[in-house]
């Protein structure tokens, strides 16, 4: 995949899930009427012994999962992010969470890149919601190819995940060399002025919000935190030490997301100022999805106004 | 043909009642209403029509059960404890700190709970996912799920339903516990119910309406279910007594969720003991 080609991180998803069941029997996937929306069709048209569709009925969904992994399955249930972590909240906490099962909540349509579709669509919750369930890992891959490197990752480590993709286009920002470890951030670019901490859709403005800081002479260490649950607490540790100013950036709201993640370090280690980009605590409306981001300040402007700010 | 096992598997629902009245009252909390109307069913699967083993709670062959009408544990714990799935002694313990008897179960820390339940409804999805992998694996188990007639007041139930029927799902055996009383009121008081017969009988299941106390009927019913591999699951209307076998708890809402004290306890242990209810 070269570098700068616009694909969803659904499509990583897509293709990833159906090599992954060609290699193992036991991976299965769930869909709730919106397969095709959420890249299933190829896995489901040659692995039909492995798919299940129960309609929509996403409550079900996850139960009929849990199921499958009590059996040794290791089912993906496929939905949007509103619906697998909202509509699904309490059947994630009571029967895949508490007992710990090898189940895998796979979600398109993070963040607002449901763009027009509205508010009703657009979730901006969803990550911080199941950030607070005990045994859950919580994933967002930045572009395709962290997509497809996450996926796989998540499908051969044990335990309850939620991955979030985008239902739009992002630029492809990775190698295809690019290793990826659940947990543990990665750094595309040192700097010793601030740290720019960012996940999911956000990475690619962080990016661009740093070359726009380094024109200025300011220096910014980038970090994609595609896992903010664990969080990869040295890394944002090695920030608020070594730079002590951070800015967090993602497609969700301010509260209990990566910003909240990372604060929490620093109110622990007493050290490092921190300032979070994201949606303002407000539902949004049908608009592009630039237009989404902009008007919550996600944009590469504000990111480099933010590190400016602590600069000073 | 049945004298001889009903005889002998009343014998065990009489245990069962005994014990589990023993652990609530010895937690001073539980639900013995609806433990005691569930108690024939439970002796029945446990005692004879499942194929289990106890010295291997996880064999992979297993048939399931899931009490999706969690709160009734007690029952169900009494049942493993006899069997021989934990050491006796952890029957005193329920609802305890650090015990294997939490007060809903937990797959996690009880050998022999097959899905952790507590949350109503969710059991019956749970058990659809059993059953799908069951037919998937090309194995001859079966999942039986309990739930209660004012459980089924949640949707997921009926999700459920719709998944066992679209994968043909004849090892998927739900029982209702028909016992015609919830937390609030009767279930037609709360919500009503109309013909739950006939209304899982259009969801697709095969559908046998019984007496959840007469044990001869019970396995009958089983050995008829058993039968049936025709690619329905299966809906057992067992109409029951909430609190059955103490005629002061039978058929009164307040004994849903409490615990005897100590006078209650001894009457209600004598009258079991007699067999007479």
């Amino acid at each position: 995949m070269e570098l700068g080609k616009l694909i969803a991180t659904r499509d990583g998803f897509g293709d990833e899930i159906a090599e992954l069941g060609k290699e193992n029997p036991d991976l299965y996937v769930v869909d709730v009427d919106i397969g095709k929306s959420c890249k299933t069709a190829k896995f489901s048209k040659s692995l039909p012994e492995q798919y299940l569709n129960v309609g929509i009925a996403e409550q079900n969904g996850a139960g009929v999962a849990a199921g499958l992994a009590t059996c040794g399955k290791i089912p993906f249930v496929v939905t949007y992010a509103v619906f697998g972590s909202l509509r699904m909240c309490e059947q994630i906490r009571q029967e895949i969470c508490y007992p710990n099962l090898n189940v895998k909540i796979a979600c398109s349509h993070g963040g607002v890149t449901p763009a027009n579709d509205g508010a009703s669509h657009q979730a901006i919750e969803d990550m911080g919601v199941l950030r607070t369930l005990p045994n859950m890992t919580v994933i967002m891959p930045a572009d395709y190819v962290a997509a497809r490197k996450l996926v796989r990752a998540a499908a051969n480590t044990y335990g309850p995940m939620f991955l979030r993709f985008t239902r739009d286009a992002v630029p492809v920002i990775y190698d295809e060399d690019q290793e990826f470890e659940i947990g543990k951030a990665v750094q595309l670019r040192e700097g010793g002025d601030v740290a720019i901490i960012a996940n999911g859709d956000t990475v690619r403005l962080a990016i661009q919000a740093a070359e726009e800081l380094a024109k200025e002479g300011i220096q910014a260490r980038v970090l994609d935190m595609h896992t903010i649950k664990p969080l990869d607490t040295a890394a944002v540790n090695a920030c608020l030490e070594e730079i002590g100013r951070v800015v967090t950036v993602e497609d969700h709201n301010i509260f209990n997301g990566l910003g909240s993640a990372v604060c929490e370090c620093a109110a622990e280690a007493g050290k490092g100022k921190v300032r979070r980009v994201g949606i303002q605590d407000r539902f949004g409306q049908s608009a592009p999805y630039e237009r989404l981001l902009a008007m919550n300040g996600i944009t590469v402007e504000n990111i480099a106004a933010q590190a400016k700010a602590l600069l000073k | 043909m049945y004298e001889e096992k009903a005889a002998e598997l009343k014998e065990r629902a009489r245990q069962l009642r005994k014990t589990a009245l023993t652990m609530i009252y010895e937690a001073q909390s539980g639900h013995p209403g609806g433990a005691f109307s569930a108690a024939d069913i439970v002796a029945a699967l446990y005692f004879s029509e499942m194929k289990i083993d106890p010295k291997n709670p996880k064999w992979p062959e297993r048939d399931r059960f899931v009490l999706s009408k969690g709160h009734v544990c007690p029952i169900q714990y009494a049942a493993l404890g006899l069997l021989g799935y934990f050491p006796e002694e952890h029957l005193h313990t329920l609802r305890k700190e650090g015990s294997i008897l939490q007060g809903h179960p937990d797959m996690k820390k009880c050998p022999g709970i097959d899905i952790s339940t507590g949350s109503l409804g969710q059991g019956a999805s749970c058990a659809a996912g059993m059953a799908i992998a069951g037919k998937r694996d090309r194995k001859d188990y079966r999942v039986f799920v309990m739930v209660g007639d004012g459980e089924i007041d949640e949707g997921i139930v009926w999700e459920a339903m719709m998944t066992a029927n679209k994968y043909r799902l004849d090892n998927y055996i739900m029982i209702l516990d028909n016992n015609g009383l919830q937390l609030d009121g009767t279930t037609d008081q709360v919500m009503p119910q109309l013909d739950l017969s006939a209304k899982a009988a259009a969801f697709g299941f095969d559908t046998y309406d019984i007496d959840g106390h007469n044990m001869e009927e019970i396995l009958l019913t089983l050995d008829k279910v058993r039968e049936a591999k025709n690619g329905k699951p299966k809906f057992i209307n067992a109409h029951t007594v909430k609190g059955k076998g103490v005629d002061f708890m039978e058929n009164k809402l307040e004994w849903h969720g409490m615990a005897p004290n100590a006078e209650q306890y001894a009457d209600a242990m004598a009258q079991l003991e007699r067999g007479e209810n």
